[in-house]
């Protein structure tokens, strides 16, 4: 979009940066992106940008954790994997050879929001690759037999990421605590014991249900020509019949009514400290609502705490004689379809107790809300969004994936541009206004993990389920 | 949360040792390499497309010149290089914009404002330092100064590294607590003995380390040791003014950089090692492996593109098929080489369930054993030669990985036409050259294992 390039020098001027860019090097070309949709209800989204003869092609489906039901928590993750199992007319582990044959890299990621494909490619060879994943997107089968090896491998991958970590454990039980009705209450991985009684049909299910063309995006970035997309996704993409995209249910999160607390032991060292804000977050760019705003500007807050190092966490928190913490920072969800947290989150430093994080951490958001934030620091952490729009240009996948997910969220294409002119409109009393509103108890799940030592007799957190062969 | 299907591990681990580039989309991009007065290399790739420039320099300064007895030394020096500078010295340039002394949070937040960024660190090998910054002039140039400030004269603050010690402490404790540092460090320590590549920074050696420390062993950087790599909106002449502002407070000895001191060579393993360490955890991290060998190594290119088929090629290595397709037993299994300026590790790493730790290591062995016994099929060598000479140009199709690509050639020595011929190298690999090359690198009868927390 031409607007993107007009925006960053624009926010440049009003920046402290005096200079202009100098007249001998003309800006950049301003990036293109197109979106269309195909008559199946499919939507594909492209950036030219021809720098290297590369690109990358992904398909986003607007389905993940979330759209789970109880009981067979992480199926979106476990078809994501059998995705690469096979076709009527490609055998389990063809689809990765293929790819490999083609020059090209490639993975998939499961969130709650969302489903993610993709390969990296030498831009001559995107025709094979559009091909391949049409073909699994509408096709995607296997034999029992392959679930049955592959679950023990997603086992094994819950094993490594929350198992064996601490903090990922306490983040999973901070997450069940948090939310009631809505789905971020379970795992994207799964549960183990839901894991254990998933059935290869259960996996087969949730692929026929959501994986219709109205519910993906591809999205392709790079050495590419639009018309030429366009083609080879009609002729890929645009045959696989139209369904209708199941219903969703909201499952809206009551409102919290109180503190909830969370302890949590674990084999470690470290203690430390998580607290989870319900915050609002950016429903749409076009509609102007206070909601919005406030999202926005607790975005804003979070990087004045935490947006730099030597930032005010930082500062108040993990320097000088008395500090408290190893470590501490500040985030804010913003976007999301389900509903969004503001955490705090901090390591005790040695012989400080998580208690004294907490009321640390709570200090600085009170001091910012009676005190307010400088102007400094305000076009401190706005310089760094707009030098960071810059910055991303350099890789054709992050554009590619920054558009997905906006996709995703339902937001249009010129979204980061906007979004950081939104975010730099923001002022210093708005950012003040939202420390002082969201801050208090009733919204706030607090969790602390309290170390233990390595148990040499500590029984096994889960059970090992029957062996399988 | 993001879960995330295959492993970026022996992925990561494949491209650190291999960072490939590609003839294809390096036509347009030539480097180019000049020699300044004060000695110091300078190594440029121009990308105009994006108003921004990367800039990487490096020095022998890297953890194998840390004493024994202070390991961690090359590492904690570069990690307190942003904690504060010094009053700037009187050039005859001029103080610059940034005159007076700087606390660590006037640093950052100096940087903040720039939109710019500066970090430092070590490896076995390097140290490092990198630099990223819009291009427009006026930025530019205060991020050069504020740059040559940190590099050339950080304060080294007591009261500072007395505290990040402390957290350090607290890091390692913790990561103490976990199986895969644990199997880190005794596979280090099996592989390497007493090499400076298997040193382990702990609470020990952290307490004998003090700011004079780092001083002195800051001291050996200077203009005529550095290599300077640059890609971005820059021509050769501004270029070569930012390497000289960057380097401009690095004091330079009189009469020029004497050779630093060798370091001695990793020694081959004897004899087969087996260690089982009892751990309470999820999984089992087992660890096979021996020395493997030099950057400068003319194998180099057999041994990249056999690692590739073997355990390097992610889902379509002879590892993954073998232990996570057709077994289910591991999420990640992986191997790689790490050749520096000496023999570092070739590393075979898998996680696993406790009770199947002793199946994945003998499915493991074996798959190993018969590549270096048989070499490739004519097929699998095929398959690599298509992925790798085919999707040459992702290796170089941002100005972050051409920066890699461009530090390497420097950092190395290798031809400036390496990109250029890089292909072609590969193409020539021939089935016999990796049979032998593994042959002459690999010992499997003669390799440390480690298994944490296995259980039978």
């Amino acid at each position: 979009m031409k607007r993107l390039f007009l925006a960053l020098l624009g926010g440049f001027a009003v920046l402290a940066w005096s200079q202009t860019p100098p007249a001998a090097s003309p800006p950049p070309a301003p990036p293109v992106v197109e979106q269309f949709t195909l008559p199946n209800g499919m939507t594909v989204i492209v950036k030219p940008d021809r720098r290297a003869p590369t690109a990358v092609h992904m398909v986003w489906v607007r389905v993940g954790a979330m759209d789970e039901v109880d009981g067979t928590s992480g199926v979106a993750h476990a078809l994501e994997h059998m995705m690469f199992k096979g076709t009527p007319s490609l055998k389990p582990g063809e689809f990765s050879r293929r790819v490999a044959a083609l020059g090209g890299r490639e993975n998939a990621f499961t969130t709650r929001d969302y489903t993610g494909y993709y390969q990296q490619i030498p831009s001559g060879r995107l025709e094979d690759v559009m091909k391949l994943e049409a073909d699994r997107f509408a096709r995607n089968q296997w034999a029992d037999e392959e679930f049955r090896k592959e679950i023990e491998v997603v086992k094994e991958e819950r094993r490594m990421r929350t198992e064996d970590a601490p903090r990922s454990l306490l983040y999973e039980q901070l997450n069940a605590a948090v939310f009631v009705a809505s789905p971020y209450h379970r795992p994207v991985v799964g549960w183990m014991s839901d894991l254990d009684a998933m059935t290869p049909d259960d996996v087969r299910e949730f692929h026929r249900r959501w994986y219709v063309p109205a519910n993906a995006a591809v999205v392709v970035a790079g050495d590419v020509d639009v018309a030429q997309v366009r083609k080879l996704a009609e002729k890929y993409y645009g045959s696989i019949p139209a369904r209708a995209v199941p219903a969703r249910k909201p499952r809206l999160e009551p409102v919290q009514a109180g503190i909830r607390r969370i302890e949590f032991k674990a084999p470690a060292e470290q203690a430390y400290v998580a607290l989870a804000f319900k915050v609002p977050s950016l429903a749409s760019l076009d509609t102007p609502s206070a909601d919005s705003d406030d999202a926005l500007a607790l975005t804003v807050l979070a990087a004045v705490l935490d947006g730099y190092s030597g930032a005010r966490l930082d500062r108040a928190l993990t320097q000088g004689d008395a500090r408290v913490a190893d470590s501490a920072g500040a985030g804010n969800g913003l976007i999301g379809r389900g509903p969004q947290l503001f955490v705090l989150d901090g390591v005790p430093a040695a012989g400080k107790t998580p208690e004294q994080v907490e009321a640390a951490l709570r200090e600085q958001v009170a001091k910012l809300a009676r005190e307010g934030v400088s102007e400094a620091e305000l076009n401190r952490v706005k310089t760094q969004w707009v030098a960071s729009e810059v910055y991303k240009l350099d890789s054709v996948m992050n554009q590619a994936r920054e558009l997905g997910s906006n996709w995703i969220q339902g937001l249009p294409l010129d979204a980061d541009e906007r979004l950081i002119q939104r975010l730099r409109a923001v002022t210093a009393e708005q950012v003040r206004g939202v420390a002082s509103r969201y801050f208090g108890d009733d919204q706030l799940t607090v969790a602390v993990l309290r170390p233990q030592p390595v148990d040499k007799n500590r029984k096994p957190r889960t059970p090992p389920p029957g062996f399988r062969h | 949360m993001t879960t995330m299907k295959k492993i970026a591990l022996g992925a990561l681990c494949a491209l650190a040792l291999a960072t490939f580039p590609s003839r294809q989309a390096l036509a347009g991009i030539p480097i180019q390499h000049w020699t300044q007065a004060s000695g110091a290399r300078i190594f440029l790739a121009e990308s105009h497309a994006i108003p921004m420039l990367d800039v990487q320099i490096d020095f022998d300064a890297g953890g194998r010149r840390d004493p024994a007895d202070k390991a961690g030394l090359a590492s904690v020096t570069a990690g307190m290089t942003p904690k504060g500078v010094r009053a700037a010295a009187p050039l005859p340039a001029g103080p610059g914009p940034y005159p007076a002394a700087m606390d660590e949070n006037a640093l950052s937040e100096a940087w903040a404002d720039l939109g710019a960024s500066f970090g430092a660190g070590a490896g076995d090998d390097r140290m490092s330092f990198s630099l990223r910054s819009l291009s427009y002039p006026d930025l530019l140039a205060k991020a050069a100064e504020l740059a040559a400030r940190q590099l050339g004269e950080p304060s080294f603050p007591e009261a500072i590294w007395l505290r990040e010690r402390e957290r350090l402490n607290a890091s390692i404790k913790e990561a103490n607590t976990r199986p895969a540092t644990v199997a880190g460090r005794a596979f280090a320590a099996a592989v390497y003995g007493d090499h400076p590549y298997g040193q382990e920074m702990t609470e020990a050696t952290l307490a004998r380390i003090g700011v004079a420390d780092m001083k002195a062993f800051y001291a050996s950087l200077a203009p005529c040791r550095a290599t300077v790599s640059l890609v971005g909106a820059v021509t050769r002449a501004q270029a070569d003014a930012l390497a000289s502002t960057l380097l401009s407070r690095l004091p330079q000895p009189a009469g020029g950089c004497a050779p630093l001191p060798p370091v001695g060579e990793v020694a081959p393993l004897k004899a087969a090692s087996e260690t089982h360490i009892p751990f309470e955890s999820a999984q089992a991290h087992v660890f096979i492996g021996q020395p493997g060998f030099k950057r400068d190594d003319p194998d180099y290119f057999a041994l990249t593109v056999g690692n590739y088929i073997l355990g390097g090629g992610g889902f379509v290595s002879r590892l993954t098929a073998e232990v996570r397709e057709k077994r289910g037993l591991s999420y990640s299994v992986y191997s790689y080489f790490a050749p520096g300026l000496h023999a570092g590790a070739f590393t075979l790493g898998l996680q696993t369930r406790p009770d199947q730790a002793a199946q994945a290591l003998q499915v493991s062995r074996e798959v190993l054993a018969k590549f270096v016994a048989e070499g490739p099929t004519e097929s699998e060598l095929k398959a690599a030669k298509d992925n790798l000479i085919g999707g040459f140009a992702l290796r170089i199709d941002s100005n972050r990985k051409l920066l890699d690509n461009v530090a390497n050639i420097a950092w190395n020595r290798l031809p400036l036409d390496y990109l250029d011929t890089w292909t072609q190298q590969v193409d020539k690999v021939r089935v016999a050259d990796i049979k032998a090359a593994f042959a002459r690198k690999l010992q499997p009868d003669r390799m440390a294992t480690v298994v944490v927390g296995g259980k039978p």
